[in-house]
């Protein structure tokens, strides 16, 4: 982490590449209180994804990304239910249709 | 009692203040509201294929294009279109398009397998490479539960827990007019649960059977992979060792033979085609136009794949432009996933992957900015923002 302020900050996620900046950087933009958000894998060969985040001054930076990184998750685990979901529906009805 | 009665009056005002903006909301003028939904197609270029993400993006009209929970629950779809054991099928509709792209990058690289990964010859006379043979083997799916089983990385002992051992002893040999084995296939790599034979050589040691561990017998997904051919007399006597993996190492460990998806699209008439153009336009796009009443109508464009790109074509032609418009919704997604058979596909559980980054990230997250960053956040935000204002 790299700030000289709470509010304009420069995260260095390790192990990490465009899957999960990609929809954390959509849902940063999504929120009205950030001002800019970017993210950047400066070599393809280092695992490291740069992400900007700079804040209109309501919420830090870091609760910013924390946000986000929630609101991802609760994406993934409402499609991760609905995908289950829908497989078993899915399979009951192919089912009883294959028996009638 | 009281409570109750506090809780009623919570939930009607809730009520109202969630009712207004509903009616309130304003809506974006409807040409606007196509360039944010659909992704035009046209012969040489595609419009509008800027996803509108920003949340002050119409700020000026007076909308509100952040995030909401509630928005997105209502939005969001699931449809399953064909389920069986090597293809899942699905519509998903409402997310957007880096969430669809990180589910796929997910399914094609960061979902566990286990595959062939160190091979130990014996005895190879047979005319395919040692190296060449190794490669082959380790592209062969082996059909194991790789939850089963550790990772095994830098100096980690390879041991029951992490490996499993393969055996492939053939000999090819002549039977009257037939040559038997000379066709060595992936069927006949055979599991050895108490592991490898050759301890010394390989410093692969097994403490206790993995028979106990694995309910069924491990072997490829599918027994009639050609790895080699062989003439009578020659042989091949080797062990090959399985350890997990990810397709981001090497596409052997990937657990579907693909995973893709696709915008749904959409043919649109653009003007009223009737008369002899609509019977033209028919001819050229049978079974996607038809002509009832004399007029030009347009079936179900996920029927007639074929005829899509002859209607992108057709669409930026001098006579059919003003008519004819090929549209591809920005949310809705057609995925498929093929799997190599170790995994069902919908089992395939990249969602569960997706989660674990999330979640290891904010557990990493949480102690910095604690330490660090709330003291001098408490500092500024309470006692700076409110005396800025009086």
């Amino acid at each position: 982490m790299v700030s000289r302020n709470d509010y304009a900050v420069t995260f260095s996620v390790k192990d990490e590449d465009h899957t999960l900046a990609n929809p954390v950087r959509f849902m940063l933009n999504k929120n009205p209180h950030v001002s800019f958000t970017g993210y950047s894998i400066t070599h393809p060969a280092e695992k490291v994804v740069n992400f900007r985040i700079q804040t209109t001054g309501e919420m830090t930076s870091v609760d910013a990304f924390r946000q986000s990184l929630n609101g991802v998750t609760d994406v993934c685990k409402h499609i991760k239910a609905q995908l289950a979901a829908e497989c078993t529906s899915f399979q009951a009805s192919a089912g009883t249709s294959m028996e009638a | 009692m009281a409570d109750e009665g506090a809780g009623k009056r919570r939930k009607k005002q809730d009520g109202k203040s969630a009712a207004q903006p509903v009616r309130e909301e304003p809506s974006l003028p409807p040409h606007l509201e196509l360039q944010r939904t659909h992704v035009i197609a046209g012969a040489d270029v595609n419009s509008n294929t800027m996803a509108a993400d920003a949340a002050n993006m119409f700020m000026a009209l007076g909308i509100d294009n952040s995030w909401s929970w509630e928005k997105f629950l209502k939005g969001f779809q699931l449809h399953i279109n064909k389920l069986d054991g090597e293809t899942l099928e699905f519509d998903i509709i409402g997310i957007d398009a880096s969430i669809a792209n990180s589910l796929r990058r997910i399914l094609i690289s960061e979902v566990p397998t286990m595959a062939i990964e160190h091979v130990f010859f014996v005895n190879n006379t047979s005319i395919i490479a040692d190296e060449m043979l190794a490669h082959r083997l380790g592209l062969i799916p082996i059909k194991v539960d790789p939850d089963l089983f550790e990772w095994k990385t830098g100096e980690d002992v390879a041991s029951e827990r992490n490996t499993i051992v393969l055996r492939l002893k053939v000999v090819a040999r002549r039977e009257g007019t037939e040559i038997i084995n000379d066709r060595v296939k992936s069927g006949q790599l055979e599991w050895l649960p108490n592991g490898s034979e050759l301890p010394d050589e390989t410093s692969c040691r097994f403490v206790t059977s993995q028979k106990k561990m694995v309910p069924h017998k491990i072997e490829a997904t599918v027994s009639d992979i050609l790895l080699a051919k062989m003439r009578p007399g020659q042989c091949i006597d080797l062990e090959a060792h399985c350890i997990k993996g990810q397709g981001r190492e090497h596409a052997k460990w990937s657990p579907v033979a693909t995973a893709w998806y696709r915008l749904n699209p959409e043919v649109i008439l653009l003007q009223e085609v009737g008369g002899a153009a609509a019977e033209e336009l028919a001819e050229e796009l049978p079974g996607l136009i038809v002509v009832r009443d004399g007029k030009a109508h347009v079936t179900n464009p996920r029927e007639h794949e074929k005829l899509l790109e002859k209607v992108r074509r057709l669409s930026s032609e001098h006579q059919w432009a003003p008519f004819l418009q090929l549209r591809k919704r920005k949310d809705h997604f057609i995925f498929t996933v093929e799997s190599t058979g170790i995994l069902a596909p919908e089992s395939t559980p990249g969602l569960r992957l997706l989660l674990s980054p999330v979640a290891t990230t904010i557990s990493c997250q949480a102690p910095e900015s604690a330490k660090q960053h709330r003291p001098t956040m408490q500092k500024w935000v309470p006692s700076a923002k409110p005396a800025a204002l009086k």
